[in-house]
């Protein structure tokens, strides 16, 4: 399945891109994650939340969408 | 007379119905930085009838390269003070409180409860998740925005009953991993743009008009002007869990690292005596601080060196930028060594303000 990931703030600095498209086998979020976390090492410390087409979703939640977003927090003000 | 706000109210959609709610509106801002100037600047000349404002820090010249409500004249003094100054000047037709203090979980709920709508202009995790909490158990809606470099985001949260900030990040990130502005910089427009989405979700929650970002986050990117927004759902869970806590809230306190209690400005120690200064970066770094007596203990060596440190004295630790000696401290904390600090903008910092104080 072929789908869009989309990065943002600290987490695009890691994947050194704002998007991609790639192809998966993946099946539900968590696999994805390691394929992810497998691809890009500074990954892992990152805190983020999953979105799968606008909507966040949690790790067990099947692959489903054309596009994934990582959405770090911010803080600054 | 030209009304000063005739041009809201010949809108059809305000009129003077609506300029009377922006009159009898109750505004607190969180913060009088980056983007709490923009924030406050929109709603004290949109005629929100009383602004609060609540900040502890002092106006720094790194601040005017984005903090638009100040100037020269206003370096050294309280931001929340400052700030009313300022805002007095553009509007004084409206009431402006300033809170010169830090927003603490001792006095939040009691500040809340005397304003219809809190806004989230601060910058740093501990204080936003504060911030979301007592807006949780104060039943009072609350604007969101934060920024990273050319990045922010925008929400409107706990309002007609839709999610809350921990519905979406439900617990703060471990400390020290999202650097705020003063770490890494920022884009000084953009505290601009967000403070300004920011301020009009505010008129559109006291207007009731249009459709405001409540359980939706807005993000937008400066260098590409891309927005994007995500659907967020309220997770009753995680907001009676707040809720189930309420008891407990004004009995807890801000965790060590929190940057109002750690970093200091080098210009407030350097004068005290019993102190030690210890520089944590590696021996290869420059520049070399020797206008001080300073003690040389590479943050990778520390965890080895903890008894060669005189705790009697308050230890003052830096670095490059305020980062690596952040962590040292939180470390020395976790060792049971409470009295340490961490200056600001490190060794650049301790050279420029001896540099000052000679001349």
């Amino acid at each position: 399945m072929r789908i869009t990931l989309k990065y943002f703030g600290q987490i695009a600095e890691v994947t050194e891109k704002q998007e991609e498209q790639i192809d998966i086998e993946a099946q539900v979020i968590a696999e994805l994650l390691e394929l992810l976390y497998s691809k890009y090492e500074g990954l892992k410390s990152k805190d983020f939340q999953v979105a799968q087409n606008q909507e966040l979703v949690i790790n067990t939640a099947e692959i489903t969408g054309a596009e994934i977003a990582l959405l770090p927090p911010f803080s600054g003000g | 007379m030209t009304n000063r706000y005739n041009r809201h109210i010949i809108l059809s959609e305000i009129g003077q119905a609506g300029q009377d709610k922006i009159s009898n509106a109750k505004v607190l801002v969180i913060g009088a930085g980056g983007l709490g100037c923009p924030i406050l600047q929109y709603i004290t000349a949109a005629g929100v009838g009383t602004v609060g404002i609540i900040d502890f820090d002092v106006v720094e010249l790194s601040n005017l390269q984005r903090q638009v409500l100040f100037g020269k004249s206003s370096l050294g003094k309280n931001k929340a003070i400052a700030a009313k100054e300022r805002l007095e000047d553009l509007n004084d037709a409206i009431s402006i409180i300033a809170y010169p203090e830090p927003l603490t979980y001792q006095n939040a709920i009691t500040l809340f409860e005397q304003y219809d709508v809190i806004v989230d202009g601060s910058d740093n995790f501990e204080t936003r998740y504060l911030v979301n909490d007592a807006c949780i158990i104060t039943k009072k809606p609350l604007v969101f925005g934060a920024i990273y470099k050319f990045e922010g985001q925008v929400s409107v949260f706990n309002y007609k009953n839709g999610p809350s900030y921990r519905c979406l990040f439900p617990n703060p990130p471990e400390q020290g991993s999202v650097p705020n502005c003063s770490e890494i910089g920022v884009l000084g427009v953009l505290p601009g743009i967000i403070g300004s989405m920011q301020a009009n979700e505010i008129l559109k929650i006291i207007l009731n008009l249009g459709k405001t970002l409540s359980g939706k986050l807005l993000f937008y990117n400066a260098l590409n002007s891309k927005t994007s927004t995500l659907n967020i759902k309220r997770n009753d869970a995680v907001i009676n869990e707040v809720l189930s806590a309420e008891h407990n809230f004004s009995a807890k306190s801000f965790t060590s690292s929190c940057e109002q209690n750690i970093a200091v400005s080098i210009q407030d120690i350097i004068q005290k005596e019993t102190i030690q200064i210890i520089d944590i970066r590696e021996p290869h770094e420059l520049p070399k601080v020797d206008e001080l007596s300073v003690i040389s203990i590479p943050l990778s060596t520390l965890e080895y060196k903890l008894d060669s440190l005189n705790t009697d004295k308050a230890i003052y630790v830096f670095c490059q930028s305020g980062i690596r000696s952040k962590k040292a401290v939180q470390f020395l904390k976790e060792k049971g060594i409470t009295n340490c600090y961490s200056i600001k903008e490190g060794a650049l910092e301790i050279k420029r303000t001896c540099q000052v104080l000679k001349t």
